[in-house]
């Protein structure tokens, strides 16, 4: 799947997560996560975000988090609305969601 | 079966109460897809609300989705999430008729088989918000052995009716309150009083609950966490209630060991009704 327009899922609010995406000009798939809990849970964060960019087959794309302390599952809800949006992507494959 | 007496609105595009709500333990969750939702948010919610769905903190407590209609251009996609998503149960918004609930039956099915779950598992839920849907409640109640419950949605209905709340005894309520009853009793379902959205007025909800519970409603749908305890308590027996029908099942099997087909208490028969009654009492008490 290939990011090919900008678009924006989620919020700044508490427990929830801002994920911008983006063309990547060179190619590649990037990603830059911001969180106010990184020390603690950087790792986590960015595992969860790999794990489903990599289900989602993402290959080319600039992804950014603006994580606030969200669970699992709202950054791999939110990470996914993101992508389908920014990839135009109207069908869904369930097998790559869960 | 677990009572069904609280069943609580989560909005679906909110992580924060999304993560929160099994705290206030209401017996029932209504992850919401429709109102709640803004339509350009609609696809990031469902995702949202999909992976939602299993979170262990819900394990033990009932997850209902209310999906938007399904001749909305977002009702079968949030249909899809849910059952895939396994929960326990979906919500129709406004349903009319019997045939909105045969139409979505057959989607259920469909998508159970596509997903590899056991075939009637999913149950389902009619909301009523029209005065067609409150003439034809009990076809609605009655349109599919998935159906668990029908709930009235107040709002909705009193501008179908050309009407308002007014507060106090709410008499444009009681034929609708009366007619869903009616028609859930008659299909041995459970029916759900109107939410109260005023969740500053813990009075006037409690006046609502106590119409709703001597009208014989399982419960309330809930706009806010705090209605939860509220609700709760007031549906729990009182120990006078609690006491008496201790007292009557005591007799009742006094009265069965000795062989005797009726026996009184305190002047009064006790005969099975009154038996079944205090039985309900302790139900009651018991999962409050």
């Amino acid at each position: 799947m290939k990011i090919t327009k900008p678009a924006i899922a989620g919020t700044l609010e508490s427990s929830d997560l801002m994920v911008k995406v983006t063309p990547n000009q060179n190619g590649m798939l990037e990603v830059v996560v911001r969180s106010e809990v990184i020390k603690q849970f950087g790792k986590q964060i960015r595992r969860v975000i790999d794990d489903t960019l990599s289900k989602l087959e993402v290959s080319e794309g600039t992804v950014v988090v603006e994580d606030k302390g969200a669970l699992d599952y709202a950054i791999q809800a939110r990470v996914q609305a993101a992508v389908l949006r920014g990839a135009g992507s109207e069908k869904l494959n369930w097998e790559q969601l869960s | 079966m677990n009572a069904r007496r609280s069943m609580l609105f989560v909005p679906g595009d909110n992580p924060a109460m999304l993560s929160t709500a099994f705290v206030y333990q209401p017996d029932s969750v209504m992850f919401d897809l429709e109102d709640a939702v803004s339509a350009r948010e609609k696809d990031s919610a469902r995702l949202l609300v999909f992976h939602a769905l299993s979170l262990p903190a819900y394990r033990d407590i009932e997850k209902v989705v209310r999906i938007n209609r399904l001749d909305s251009e977002y009702g079968l996609k949030d249909l899809e999430a849910a059952i895939r998503g396994r929960a326990d149960g979906i919500r129709l918004p406004k349903t009319d008729s019997a045939d909105e609930i045969h139409e979505l039956e057959s989607h259920v099915d469909r998508l159970e088989k596509e997903c590899g779950r056991p075939v009637g598992e999913t149950k389902l839920i009619a909301a009523i918000e029209s005065a067609s849907g409150v003439v034809n409640a009990l076809s609605i109640a009655t349109a599919s052995p998935r159906m668990i419950a029908i709930a009235l949605a107040g709002f909705d209905y009193l501008v179908d009716m050309q009407t308002s709340r007014s507060g106090g005894s709410e008499p444009e309520l009681f034929y609708a309150r009366a007619a869903l009853l009616h028609a859930a009793r008659a299909a041995r379902i459970d029916a759900f009083d109107v939410a109260y959205g005023n969740v500053d007025d813990d009075e006037g909800f409690l006046r609502e609950v106590q119409i709703a519970k001597q009208l014989g409603f399982n419960g309330k749908s809930l706009i806010h966490p705090r209605q939860v305890y509220l609700l709760h308590r007031a549906y729990a027996p009182t120990e006078k209630e609690l006491e008496h029908a201790k007292k009557v099942l005591a007799a009742a099997d006094a009265a069965h060991r000795n062989g005797k087909g009726v026996v009184s208490l305190d002047g009064k028969m006790i005969d099975p009704p009154v038996i079944r009654e205090a039985e309900e009492v302790l139900r009651r008490a018991d999962v409050a």
